[in-house]
């Protein structure tokens, strides 16, 4: 349906060849524009519908008190699908310190959240096929779990800004909410506003560097980042991924054209998981309750498991 | 006349609800004193995880995300 909405519109109406690099190019934009924003509606309207399932008030109440290895298992799992912006991360944080969850594990819902969301999987089951999907979602949960077992070995608590541990918390609350289908149309309406006005920038940056990598970028400048067998190919990609900060939906498109274009899965799984997990702006955000040589050391965490687990894919990938 | 505090550390999310309950009582006008609360400790002694925050009269009444026009003209 999308490429035949592309087809007329580039190809007839605007009479480029699908062969010329702006053609190409053009043609994948429009695709994966119309696409995309299809799909993220469909999605976020159905999961507002499903509201207060999840909310990280109640993924504390789960994981405290439990053991290091279930808990660490609940965050992960419970921070893929938990809905939560990163502005609420220093709350999330000191909340979960104040319930005495280890940092460890906090760490490892840290970095689930961002790079495994909903929206994301909907969207990489779209476009990228069942296969890629669940490989990036076994990756991420891998890097998570990396994670925050090597952070805790460097005892993070040093890091901790002191007026974290002083902090008490009130009694929890969880505001009520309009349970009746009117009320859970109203909020999901608002959801697909609200999501779609925070991304719809990362979406279109995405699909157009993705559709200019598709017609412009020349085969043998992606020869070096394609050959599996080139293990320097995704310590380049991870590092070229660390400073470009997108939506974990913005990644999409371009990891679409890389695949297309030859790159080898690992290699592409983990630019996008760098570009998800790692950004400036939700650094800053962190720094307001860790200091500068924990956060170092957490983004040297993050860029060395995903490096390992790049390597493992790609090694992996020939029997997948 | 209401007392409200939107909580929350300065992230954009937080600046547009405020904005948006300052516009909702103008155009209702409701007469209303609003705060902004930023500081980290007194946020989380309301027993919130998710910002933005609404206290009404010392209630939470909405945490995380921008609260719609309608549950805001609700408050009033």
């Amino acid at each position: 349906m999308f490429e035949q909405l592309a087809n007329v519109l580039i190809y007839q109406i605007g009479g480029l060849s699908p062969s010329s690099p702006l053609g190409a190019s053009l043609h994948f934009f429009v695709m994966d524009t119309a696409k995309i924003f299809v799909m993220l509606i469909i999605i976020i309207y159905i999961m507002g519908l499903f509201r207060t399932l999840l909310s990280p008030e109640k993924v504390r109440e789960y994981i405290r008190g439990r053991s290091k290895a279930l808990a660490r298992t609940l965050a992960i799992i419970l921070g893929a699908v938990t809905p939560f912006c990163s502005c609420s991360s220093v709350p999330l944080f000191i909340g979960f310190v104040e319930a005495g969850i280890p940092l460890g594990v906090t760490f490892s819902f840290l970095i689930a959240s961002p790079m495994i969301n909903e929206v994301a999987v909907v969207l990489l089951l779209g476009i990228l096929g069942w296969k890629l999907t669940l490989l990036y979602v076994i990756a991420g949960l891998t890097v998570a779990y990396i994670g925050g077992v090597a952070m805790e070995r460097f005892h993070p608590e040093k890091w901790v800004e002191p007026y974290v541990w002083k902090i008490q918390m009130g009694q929890i609350v969880q505001p009520a909410v309009d349970t009746s289908l009117r009320g859970r149309h109203e909020f999901a309406k608002s959801e697909v506003q609200d999501i779609v006005r925070r991304i719809w920038l990362w979406v279109l940056i995405g699909v157009g560097v993705g559709a200019m990598f598709h017609g412009y970028f020349p085969e043998s400048w992606i020869e070096s980042l394609s050959d599996k067998d080139n293990l320097l190919a995704v310590p380049m990609a991870v590092i070229l991924g660390v400073p470009l900060y997108s939506n974990a939906v913005g990644v999409i498109p371009l990891a679409e054209a890389m695949l297309i274009k030859g790159v080898a899965i690992g290699t592409t799984l983990a630019l996008m998981m760098s570009i998800a997990a790692i950004s400036l702006p939700e650094l800053l955000i962190l720094r307001k309750v860790i200091r500068l040589p924990g956060l170092l050391l957490f983004v040297s965490i993050l860029t060395v498991s995903i490096i390992s687990v790049g390597w493992a894919f790609n090694f992996l990938g020939g029997y997948l | 006349m209401i007392n409200i505090k939107v909580l929350g550390s300065g992230c954009s999310n937080c600046k547009t609800t405020y904005a948006r309950i300052e516009k909702a009582a103008q155009d209702k006008k409701v007469e209303i004193t609003l705060e902004k609360i930023e500081d980290m400790a007194q946020i989380m002694s309301y027993g919130i995880m998710s910002t933005p925050g609404v206290v009404i009269d010392g209630e939470v009444v909405h945490a995380g995300g921008i609260p719609d026009q309608k549950k805001i003209e609700a408050w009033f």
